[in-house]
This record gives structure tokens, C-alpha cells and sequence, in this order.
């Protein structure tokens, strides 16, 4: 099997030595992968004449970093085939920079089962774009009553449960699963809503929707459940991780918590990092979220969060929908935005070219600490790794284009936005599944 | 066809000018006149159609607003969407069409949603005039309000106007607060917290915890209807206890400093948010809200329809048929 050269880019690895890897690895090096794995990264690999029969990419000007990793998609197969599936969405992903991608269990039927997990793998692996790894369901059916079987579903492939798309309203039934999923050595993910809080609200409690005259939500109807899911993960030992935190509330809860050495860990989305409130005036449905978009206050909370990793991780929430269910009034259109071939540039823009990240800083919260934080492969450039790389350009300028999307739905409030930064080359197993320019 | 004065739509009063505001309630004037006729009409929006899309039933705004469009000689058609084709599952989106495709003038639109307004504005050439959306504006309901208050007051700045109720599911007082304080009088808000915005006083507004305190600062009171489900979604205990605590009572408007003028949108809840000494009592104007309700209607109507402002030439013109 001939390789692949990945010559003259910028190599960012921050698994190796903490947030900047050593000095070689950090600076202009070769990349080598060999048999789906990571051969070697150096200086001039094999010379002036290349290596013998490898495919050699330039990468000059460009940076090279292990694949990145999306914990929190959604791909709606089965049962919504319509919005996305399995194959149309990892080819979103992998247009989007992103090697892996986690996905949540809220399809029809639900993925609380070992047949669901399967299938899942099996249309990812007919895709054989980016890897997916099934995410299963915390109760049967996300009905919030009984324990989904944990061990059936590890075995069967899953990384990690939630009921994400709903909370889990249940204190005993988290708390059991905090436990449980200890046996299984998998985070339990959680969407954390107060739905007695929420009920009914269709976007952030605060002036924007008084004036609008829509039903808000409260920060608090997050923050309750983070302060229990906090609780419940100190009372059990159990490893929560907290899925899209959107408020200033969340953040401090979560700060004080890992410095108690508590087991959270915590994501935000790009939208909650770039967007406000303000998003939903005019009543575009495509801002419409859940959890909603937050006041400037929040956003800069988040912000900082990922800063001083408070939030370890940036996740998409990817979630598609139709055009005609969002084409509708306020209240009655779906929640959730496309995410996964924004993500990228919105990081980039809105963290890194305003200082808050450094280049390796972003590849850690995208990759190493998103592997790290599920268990999965990938997230370093170590030799032996699996060659998941990611290419990108970090002084792109593109404008979003919805209709450009690989995803079947369109529904993203980024359109027409200016962006920087834009992968170019994403290798998974150390085959080129996307190549921009293709 | 879009207006030189108002713009295409009217949907709420956030976004109007006061200059526009005042050109509204001043076209308003004229209009009141033709009302007294013994022939309550005239040729201005002659082989104009106009639809009533009424999504939710409000029998007073539509009777209103089809008075303004018969008086100014227009043809009207009332749709009340529910139960019929609304309910077999067409959208918001799928009406705009087939108005559109239709070659309607002018849509008067109530609906459930906040935003349905604007939403179908955006979406066809017609003139859009909310009629109320959600608990979003009912912009013709406000500048009724200030036509009736500017009338007894002879002005609007620097009037103390409190609006006493159910502030956060009410689309007549956001209207009113952005109207009333664009012409420079002051806004005060009362009713339980547990019906009152968070951030309301972001927009300019006082905040009156009791109604004692809007009874002692005002110089008049928009008693706001209470819906009576608001009890079963737990916003307040009971009626009676809201009576008890937030009813405006003649006794407790007889230890204001001054005689207040007394407003209400309608239908009232007599014996729950008012009481009936003080809804038929000679401070109340609730009458004289809805002769001014036409006349409000025929000049938002009149001058979408790029009516000119100047008015006195149109009414001129409307005595001769
Ligand atoms: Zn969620
Ligand atoms: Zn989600």
C-alpha cells in the first residue's frame, strides 16, 4: 500500500508536550502516513526525491493537525433520511476539516440498541468517508424511564450514552447512569434543560424577547441541571460531560467544579461562541436553537471558557432540517443549525484571529482533547496513530454558502458570512476522502 | 406598492419614526368627520381589495377594521383560516402564496404567532397591517389609545400613562410603550411580577409593582384584559385574588391626587381587572376607543395605500360621488 507525504506544512500536534508539542513537530515539517497510520512526521522526509512511491502533498502555508473530532452531531439516520444521513453527513464532516464524528441517538428508531449501533457503523463504513461512532441512548427510547443496556451497546460499538435532543429529567435515572456507565468507562452526555423551566420558550430569556414578544427561556433552566448533573457526577465518581453550555452560569458552575477535581468535562458549540440573542430579530428561524443563543455577556463567558479550558472542547451540534420546516413562524419552526463545514472557520475567525486561541490551542479543542474526552482514536500525529490528518488553510477567506453544503439541509444563520480559515486535505485511515478544489 | 410615509407594512410601532406616528393619529383626525356622515363613505381605496385574515377570532378588531375598509369604499373579504384550510395542514407560507398568486392589495393579519406579521410581509407584494401577532404588537390598538388620549389631553408628551396587567403576554402593550414614548410621554408598567417581562424597564418603561403606586403616579390607566387561562398556567392564584390585589376599584381610584382617564383595549373582565362603577364611569373612554379604532384604521389604510398625507384634498374629493 503506497503512502502518503504531507511535505512543507505547519505540523500542530498538541498531544505531544501539552498545548505546543516540541519544537520540531510545531515547526514546518513532513508528514508521513503508511498502512493507515502515522509513519513518521520530521524535517525533509526521505530527502529531496521524496519517498518512493508515495503520494506527495504540499502543504506549504498550510497547517497540519490530527483529524478533527466532532462529539455532537447529529445525522438523523435512521428514520429522517430526508434531512441527512449517515453518508451525507460524514461527507459534511469531511468537507468540514472533521476525520470523526459522534453521533447522538435521537433517531427513529431510537439507538438504544445494538441493532441501531450497527447499522449506524455499517452506513459509515458504506460511506467510508469520516469514521462515525454511534452514541447510544441513556433510557429505552429516550423515554426517560428505564436504563438503555449500556454493556450491549458498548459492545456493539457505541462511545458514549445521552438522550440528547431531550434532558434527562430524572435525578435518579441520571444518577444510575452516572454509575453504571463507570463499568463501561463512557461519559454520560448531557442536554441540560429544566423543561418545567423551558416550556414552551422558544428562545433566550432576556430584552431581545420581550421585545420580539416571544416566550424565553431562562439561563437558569440550564444551569439547575448543571448544578445536579454536577452533583450526581460527585456523589457517583461517574464521568458527565456536559453537551452545548451556553450560559455564564454553566461556566462558573463547571470552574468550580473541576477545581473540586470533579469528573466534568463540558463543550460548546461554534454558534453559542459566535452568536448573541440578537440573532432571532426579524424572527429568523435560523436561529432558532436549543439551548438558545445567549446575551453578549454569555457568549464572552463561553468564550473565555474555552480560553482557560473551563469548556474543553468545541462541538457542532450539527442538526439539520428542512428548508420548509424552518421557512415557517417563530415558535412553531424545529430547533438546531448545520454546523459541520462551518466550524472550522468560525473558530478560526471568531477564537483564533481574535487572540483568545492559538492555532495549537484550537487543534487541541477540536481534536486531542475531543478524543480524549470520549476514548476514541485519534487526536495525535504519534507514529502508530491511526493517519486520520486534517489540512487546512488558517488565512483562507470564503463566504458560507448554504447551497454549497454536502449536508441535505440548508438551515445554517451563517450565510453569506465572510470566514477565515478552511480545511483543505481531510485523510481518514490514510485515504484522501475530501480534497477541496476536487 | 410601497407608501412614501409608512413603507410597504405596518407591523408594530418599534420601528416607526414620531414623525410618522403623528402623520397617523393627525390623518386620523379628518377621518373621525367621515364617520359622522349621514353617507359614512368615501372613494379613497375604490377597486382596492383587501383580505381579513383572521387566524385567530377577534370579532372587534375585524368589525373595525372592515368599517375602515367599506368606509374608504374598498372590497374586503374576511378569511378566518380555522378549521378550514389551516387545519388540513397549510402553512403560513403556502397562505402568502396563494394571496399572492391572487392579486390582493392589502392583508389585514391576526395571528397566534409573534412574527407571522412580518414573516408574511417579507413574503408578498401586498400591503401588510398586523392586526395583532402573538405577544408580539397590535399596532393599530396602540395608536387608538393615543388618538383617544391625545384628544382628552389635547397632547401626548409628558403624559404619565401607566398600563396596568398582564404585561408579558400582551401585544397591545408593547405597542403602546413604543408608541407613547416616541411622542414623549412617559410609560409605567404594573401587574404581578410573575406577568411582567424580564428587562421591561430596558425598554424606557417605569415599573409599578402595585397598583396603588400606578393609581398615585398616572395621569391615566390602559387596564389590560387578563386572560382568564393565565390562572391555570399558574401566572396568579386566582381571579379574585387578582381583583383583590390589581382590580382597578373605584375605591381605590377615589384616593388618587387626580381624576385618571380610564382605557381598555376590550373585552373587558368586569369584576376581575376592572370594575364596572369605573368601566361606565365618567372617567372611562373605552367607548370613544373604538369610534377612534376606524378612524386609526382608515389612515393606516389610506396611507399604505400611498394615500397623500394631505388630506384635506382626498376628503375633498370624497364629498362629490
Ligand atoms: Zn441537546
Ligand atoms: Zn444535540
Amino acid at each position: 500500500m503506497s503512502g502518503i507525504l504531507i511535505r512543507g506544512g505547519q505540523v500542530i500536534d498538541p498531544s505531544r508536550g501539552g498545548a505546543v508539542a516540541d519544537a520540531a513537530a510545531n515547526g514546518v515539517a513532513d508528514v508521513y502516513l503508511l498502512d493507515g497510520r502515522v509513519e513518521a512526521v520530521g524535517r525533509n522526509l526521505g530527502g529531496a526525491s521524496g519517498i518512493a512511491g508515495a503520494m506527495v502533498v504540499d502543504a506549504t502555508g498550510q497547517v497540519v493537525c490530527p483529524g478533527l473530532i466532532d462529539v455532537h452531531v447529529h445525522l438523523r439516520e435512521p428514520g429522517q433520511e430526508d434531512l441527512e444521513t449517515v453518508a451525507s453527513g460524514s461527507m459534511a464532516a469531511a468537507a468540514g476539516g472533521f476525520t470523526a464524528v459522534c453521533a447522538m441517538p435521537n433517531t427513529d428508531p431510537v439507538c438504544d440498541n445494538q441493532g441501531v449501533v450497527g447499522f449506524i457503523k455499517a452506513q459509515a463504513q458504506r460511506a467510508g468517508k469520516a469514521r462515525v461512532y454511534p452514541i447510544g441512548a441513556i433510557s429505552l427510547g429516550q423515554r426517560g424511564q428505564q436504563l438503555a443496556e449500556f454493556g450491549e451497546l458498548v459492545g456493539a460499538g457505541a462511545v458514549a450514552v445521552s438522550d440528547d435532543g431531550k434532558p434527562v429529567v430524572s435525578s435518579h435515572l441520571m444518577r444510575t447512569a452516572l454509575e453504571y456507565a463507570k463499568t463501561f468507562g463512557i461519559p454520560v452526555a448531557d442536554h441540560c434543560e429544566d423543561p418545567t423551566l423551558s416550556a414552551g420558550g422558544v428562545m433566550h430569556e432576556g430584552l431581545v424577547a420581550t421585545r420580539l414578544g416571544l416566550k424565553g427561556i431562562p439561563a437558569a433552566a440550564e444551569e439547575i441541571m448543571v448544578a445536579r448533573d454536577i452533583l450526581l457526577a460527585e456523589l457517583t465518581g461517574g464521568h458527565v460531560h456536559l453537551c452545548h453550555m451556553s450560559t455564564r452560569g454553566s461556566v462558573e458552575l463547571i470552574r468550580r467544579a473541576k477545581e473540586r477535581g470533579i469528573r466534568v468535562t463540558a463543550e460548546a458549540t461554534p454558534h453559542h461562541f459566535s452568536l448573541t440573542d440578537l440573532a432571532c430579530e426579524g424572527y429568523d428561524t435560523n436561529a432558532k436553537m436549543n439551548p438558545p443563543l445567549r446575551e453578549a455577556e454569555d457568549r464572552e463567558a463561553i468564550r473565555q471558557a474555552l480560553r482557560d479550558g473551563t469548556i474543553d472542547v468545541i462541538a457542532t451540534d450539527h442538526a439539520p432540517h428542512h428548508y420548509d420546516a424552518k421557512e415557517r413562524e417563530f415558535d412553531d419552526a424545529p430547533n438546531g443549525i448545520i454546523g459541520l463545514e462551518t466550524a472550522l472557520g468560525l473558530a478560526v475567525t471568531e477564537l483564533v484571529e481574535s487572540g483568545l486561541l492559538t492555532l495549537p490551542e484550537l487543534v487541541k479543542r477540536m481534536s486531542t482533547l475531543p478524543a480524549r474526552v470520549f476514548g476514541l482514536p485519534g487526536g495525535t500525529l504519534a507514529p502508530g496513530a491511526p493517519a486520520d490528518v486534517t489540512v487546512f488553510d488558517p488565512t483562507a477567506q470564503w463566504t458560507v454558502r448554504p447551497d454549497e453544503s454536502f449536508s441535505k439541509s440548508r438551515n445554517t444563520p451563517f450565510a453569506g458570512r465572510e470566514l477565515t480559515g478552511r480545511a483543505t486535505l481531510t485523510i481518514v485511515r490514510g485515504q484522501v476522502v475530501y480534497q477541496r478544489g476536487d | 406598492m410601497t407608501s412614501a410615509a409608512l413603507g410597504k407594512d405596518l407591523i408594530g410601532l418599534e420601528h416607526l419614526t414620531p414623525a410618522q406616528l403623528e402623520l397617523i393619529l393627525d390623518t386620523a383626525e379628518p377621518f373621525k368627520e367621515v364617520s359622522e356622515r349621514p353617507i359614512k363613505k368615501v372613494p379613497a381605496l375604490r377597486g382596492k381589495t383587501i383580505v381579513n385574515l383572521f387566524f385567530e377570532p377577534s370579532t372587534r378588531t375585524r368589525i373595525s377594521f372592515e368599517f375602515a375598509e367599506k368606509r374608504l369604499s374598498a372590497d374586503t373579504v374576511n378569511v378566518s383560516p380555522q378549521g378550514s384550510s389551516v387545519s388540513k395542514g397549510e402553512t403560513l407560507v403556502d397562505t402568502a402564496r396563494n394571496l399572492e398568486a391572487m392579486r390582493i392589495d392589502m392583508v389585514v393579519i391576526r395571528h397566534g404567532a409573534s412574527g407571522a406579521a412580518q414573516f408574511l410581509g417579507s413574503r408578498i407584494r401586498s400591503n401588510v397591517i398586523n392586526a395583532g401577532d402573538g405577544k408580539h404588537e397590535h399596532p393599530t390598538q396602540a395608536l387608538l389609545d393615543m388618538l383617544t388620549l391625545r384628544d382628552h389631553f389635547g397632547r401626548l408628551a409628558g403624559l404619565k400613562v401607566a398600563i396596568c396587567g398582564d404585561i408579558l403576554h400582551s401585544r397591545v402593550a408593547r405597542s403602546n410603550i413604543w408608541g407613547l414614548l416616541k411622542l414623549g410621554a412617559q410609560v409605567g408598567v404594573c401587574g404581578p411580577a410573575t406577568l411582567l417581562p424580564r428587562n421591561i424597564e430596558a425598554l424606557g418603561v417605569a415599573v409599578l409593582p402595585r397598583i396603588e403606586d400606578a393609581i398615585q403616579w398616572a395621569d391615566a390607566l390602559n387596564v389590560l384584559r387578563l386572560q382568564l387561562e393565565r390562572m391555570q398556567t399558574g401566572f396568579i392564584p386566582s381571579l379574585r385574588e387578582y381583583n383583590r390585589v390589581f382590580g382597578v376599584t373605584s375605591e381605590r381610584l377615589a384616593r388618587a391626587p387626580k381624576d385618571l382617564l380610564i382605557l381598555h383595549p376590550g373585552p373587558m373582565n368586569r369584576g376581575v381587572e376592572i370594575d364596572s362603577d369605573v368601566a361606565d364611569g365618567p372617567h372611562s373612554v373605552i367607548l370613544p376607543q373604538v369610534t377612534n379604532g376606524v378612524a386609526v384604521r382608515m389612515a393606516v389604510l389610506y396611507l399604505l395605500a400611498g394615500g397623500a398625507p394631505d388630506w384635506a384634498q382626498a376628503a375633498g374629493r370624497g364629498e362629490d360621488h
